[in-house]
């Protein structure tokens, strides 16, 4: 979403956002247009919009002569209104990601909160009834999207280690939360001076349970900014995922005990077990992404795969048409989002972006209308208290729950926990907001009195943590020199030895009689291999091995960083350079990795491989008991190309041996090196068949001496290739 | 160490303890399972690792059952090849997988990260020269990548040589014409995996072992 600074002035944007901004809030405040000729309002950006759905319809309608222009608002109102959210949305985060100072001080969700205030304040000085976010909607069109955008972008790896950690936050922590605030708000009810005797004990746990998941989506985008920790960043995201399962149970359990009007033992019981039954379902879905899906690859493979642009769509339709009935418990539409979203991610890379986009819309969309509440911002003493009372209960606990954890980490990093608890979210965010919006809407309490202090309440709390301590946290995480992640350089040697790692610890596991987290892990993965992807992965993807892919990516990134580092006219030098004997023009590869074509990826592949592999011929038919002789040689007419060859061999850096011996000269690997780290396999083996056949060979030339900083080779260099 | 005993005898579990640093329930565990795989002998062979149903299916497992017997991994000085280890080693070896415990200064979490280097090291070093030759690195990634079938060889080559280059690049950069590049020393090993926390990876918790599987396997065998 930020790429678009750089077109137009910032000035321009920014007028052009504010009037449309404008604009907007005075569409939607307007009345009702009446079918027909009246013109109410010029609105010359709706005209033609209006104009094709209305001519249909003109023609039996009134008496005037034929209207050129008229409105029928009704008639458009609901999708026409949703556009405009969804234009405004996009609209502001055009503006703020141009305007950066303010973005750094700033987190969006504070920007986007003050744009719904304006946006609600304009319509009600219009005295119009704003749009109102009802659960069913929420729940059926708005949250989908969101959970499977959350679902999609989890790192898998940091997850699963750290799940019990996690878990903890999640689920004992949210229960804690729950319960401590329902408790203290009605020991806080019962003093007198607050005038809030009629609370009940049932009300307060249901406020209490609203408000106790915390969902710190500002936090998180702030994170995500300052590339902090993995493991911080993985506490946090993913127990922002789990603990809406476990607060969405006990509201619903609070609201029936609220029906039933006596908790009896049963209730309790059956309480319990669905409760118990509920982070598994939702976190469930989650785990499954190893194992791939059911549905969404099966997509993939069949119809996808030769239409990329469809798979977003089918992705959210997925994630939309949830075949499981229970309204009640949402955590099977959690479950279900979540497990399509990770199912698919392992295999749509190009849903990425199209993901991003979407919920975020979304979201915004929810905080707007959120905030058109109108006015239940009344009892203001008692949700003051209520506010403070949601602020003190959360330091102690996620002290004692991060040093509990810290104790039972799988990986005994050496973060303090002191500093984990701070940056703890007690943050709460704006996805949590709507959720529990849309859940108090349908808030069960026969006392509208009551549901407007609660109204007031959680709205408070949410200004407040979005507000104040959205805009602190990041300060605050520079104030504690919070671990930012390392620059990982995509090194091929740490990924072997990550799954060198796994498969030993496995088997020290296995050795140990132990069933331990590499033991099931391994099992799974087994499983996921021989059956799952085999049927639902299409191609030979399916058996290519994480390292496999790995490499290809390194080639891939390294032929690009070849490729931009000649100029743009050797384009096609790509694959000279890479490979000599390629023959062919190739069309030069795009320069954004995710969208070359599949082909096109197979030709690099193919040769880059390729070239390694005439290097290790050469190889095997240059073995350490042959003294210079190599076959090509004898092949070769040019007596000083061979002479230059063997130069050649010889004064290259001889980097890897496959013998010890050096009494040879072991030159095993025409490599040469970049400081840079470019590594351009230089294929010394000229076979033959090549030499009539060589195109463009200065352009390889000049790119590797371009770059070379040895004035000896590349002359020697120069010297080869001109035969 | 190796006079077998069916009730754990605390002097020599508490020697083995201050040696390994295990904590003596965790020993008497780890010596059930010595019992059970050496069916009750007092040395282990490698025809009792072999034996162990779930390593079959490991890639690595050569290497595993290798390191077992890997007098550079023991704490005395053997010379003769090792075909049979006592209970003593067998604890010498697995000791490398204990976590750091928590109150652990700066230099000694230094000194654990280099032991399980060291360990990884051997583990990789085949011929015992103290390089890792790129024959040698070619092994290890050709086995990790056999556990996916449907491979090409020259794929698995060229990840190897692809490794080694960065390697060398990482440890001697800019190499003249002359030299070449003999092997991965430790010290280079050490620079390559600087970034890699291994000594909160490789970790196993011995102390969640619980003995119903010890009961199953024992049974099942």
């Amino acid at each position: 979403m930020a790429g678009l600074g750089s077109g137009t002035s910032p000035r321009l944007a920014g007028f052009v956002s504010l009037s449309l901004l404008v604009f907007v809030a005075v569409i939607a405040a307007s009345p009702d247009p009446v079918v027909g000729a009246n013109e109410t309002l010029r609105r010359p950006s709706g005209d033609s919009l209006e104009d094709s759905h209305h001519h249909p319809k003109n023609s039996t309608e009134h008496r005037k002569a034929f209207p050129v222009l008229a409105f029928n608002y009704e008639h458009v109102s609901k999708p026409f209104v949703i556009s405009l959210w969804i234009l405004l949305a996009l609209l502001m985060k055009l503006g703020f990601h141009i305007i950066p100072r303010v973005s750094h001080v700033v987190p969006e969700s504070c920007l986007l909160i003050f744009v719904g205030l304006l946006v609600g304040g304009v319509i009600k000085a219009m005295d119009q009834t704003p749009p109102v976010l009802d659960t069913k909607l929420f729940f059926l069109y708005l949250l989908p999207p969101i959970i499977l955008d959350a679902g999609y972008f989890l790192p898998i790896r940091p997850f699963t280690e750290n799940m019990g950690t996690i878990l903890v936050f999640a689920v004992v922590g949210t229960l804690w939360n729950a319960f401590f605030i329902g408790g203290m708000m009605f020991a806080v009810c019962q003093i007198e001076a607050a005038q809030v005797g009629h609370v009940d004990l049932l009300s307060c746990l249901l406020f209490g349970s609203i408000i106790s998941a915390v969902d710190p989506v500002a936090v998180l985008a702030v994170f995500e900014e300052i590339h902090i920790n993995e493991l911080l960043h993985i506490l946090v995201f993913g127990e922002s995922l789990l603990n809406d399962a476990v607060t969405v149970v006990l509201y619903h359990l609070f609201e029936e005990f609220a029906h039933e009007g006596a908790v009896t033992v049963g209730t309790r019981c059956s309480g319990w077990s669905r409760f118990s039954w509920s982070p598994w379902g939702s976190h469930g879905g989650r785990h499954l992404r190893r194992p791939g899906s059911l549905h969404v690859p099966l997509y993939v493979t069949l119809a996808g795969y030769r239409a990329p642009l469809c798979l977003p769509l089918q992705l959210h339709g997925l994630s939309l048409c949830r075949g499981l009935p229970s309204v009640r418990d949402h955590v099977f539409d959690c479950m279900w989002c979540n497990y399509a979203a990770l199912c698919g991610s392992q295999h749509l890379p190009q849903v990425l972006h199209h993901n991003k986009v979407l919920p975020e819309d979304v979201e915004q969309r929810q905080r707007d209308t959120h905030l058109h509440l109108p006015g239940s911002v009344d009892s203001g003493g008692s949700s003051q208290l209520e506010l403070d009372l949601c602020h003190l209960h959360t330091h102690p606990l996620p002290a004692v729950q991060s040093a509990w954890s810290h104790r039972s980490d799988l990986h005994h990093q050496q973060i303090p926990y002191y500093q984990t608890y701070q940056k703890r979210p007690v943050h709460c965010g704006l996805r949590w907001l709507a959720r529990r919006y849309s859940l108090l809407a349908g808030f069960l309490l026969t006392d509208t009195e009551k549901k407007d202090m609660f109204l007031t309440a959680i709205i408070t709390v949410i200004f407040f943590t979005v507000f104040v301590q959205g805009m602190t946290i990041r300060p605050l995480v520079e104030l504690l020199a919070v671990k930012k992640k390392k620059e990982s350089k995509a090194s091929i040697n740490e990924e072997i030895h990550t799954q060198f790692l796994d498969h030993l610890l496995t088997g020290i596991e296995d050795i140990c009689g132990h069933y331990g987290h590499h033991h099931w892990k391994d099992k799974l993965n087994r499983f996921n291999k021989t059956y799952v992807k085999k049927w639902l992965i299409a191609g030979d993807r399916s058996t290519q091995p994480q390292l496999i892919s790995f490499y290809n990516k390194m080639e891939m990134k390294e032929a690009m960083m070849l490729v931009e580092s000649g100029s743009a006219a050797k384009l096609p030098s790509l694959a000279s350079a890479a490979s000599l004997q390629n023959t062919q023009q190739r069309a030069p590869p795009k320069r954004v990795i995710p969208s070359i074509s599949k082909t096109r990826e197979q030709e690099i592949r193919k040769i880059l491989r390729a070239n390694l592999q005439k290097t290790r011929q050469r190889l095997r038919s240059y073995s350490r008991h042959d003294l210079f002789s190599d076959p090509f040689e004898d092949n070769m007419s040019e007596i000083r190309f061979r002479k230059q060859r063997v130069q050649m061999e010889r004064r290259m850096s001889h980097y890897l041996t496959v013998p010890a011996n050096r009494q040879e000269t072991p030159s095993v690997r025409k490599v040469w090196f970049e400081p840079e780290h470019k590594v351009y396999t230089y294929d010394d083996s000229e076979s033959p068949r090549d030499g009539a056949a060589l195109e463009t060979p200065p352009d390889s030339v000049s790119l590797l001496s371009e770059s070379s900083q040895r004035p000896g080779q590349s002359s020697t260099v120069k010297k080869r290739r001109r035969c | 160490m190796g006079s077998l005993q069916s009730s754990p005898s605390h002097p020599d579990y508490v020697d083995l303890a201050e040696k390994t640093g295990f904590s003596l329930e965790q020993i008497s565990i780890l010596h059930k399972r010595f019992k059970q795989l050496s069916h009750n002998e007092d040395k282990l062979r490698r025809e009792h690792l072999d034996q162990i149903t779930d390593l079959q299916a490991n890639p690595i497992r050569e290497q595993i059952v290798e390191a077992f017997f890997d007098k550079r991994n023991f704490y005395q000085d053997i010379e003769e090849p090792v075909n049979e280890i006592s209970f003593e080693n067998f604890l010498e070896v697995m000791s490398n997988f204990r976590p750091p415990s928590d109150n652990l200064s700066e230099e000694q979490l230094v000194k654990v990260r280099l032991e399980k280097l060291r360990f990884l090291f051997n583990m990789h070093d085949t011929d015992k020269d103290g390089t890792i030759t790129l024959e040698e690195y070619r092994h290890v990634v050709e086995e990790l990548l056999s556990y996916y079938e449907a491979l090409e060889n020259e794929t698995a080559r060229g990840i190897a040589d692809a490794a080694m280059l960065e390697v060398a690049s990482i440890t001697r950069g800019h190499m003249e014409p002359d030299e070449f590049y003999e092997g991965i020393t430790f010290e280079h090993f050490l620079k390559l995996l600087e970034g890699f926390e291994i000594e909160s990876r490789m970790n196993i918790r011995f102390m969640n072992m619980d003995t119903t599987t010890l009961c199953k396997l024992e049974c099942g065998k």
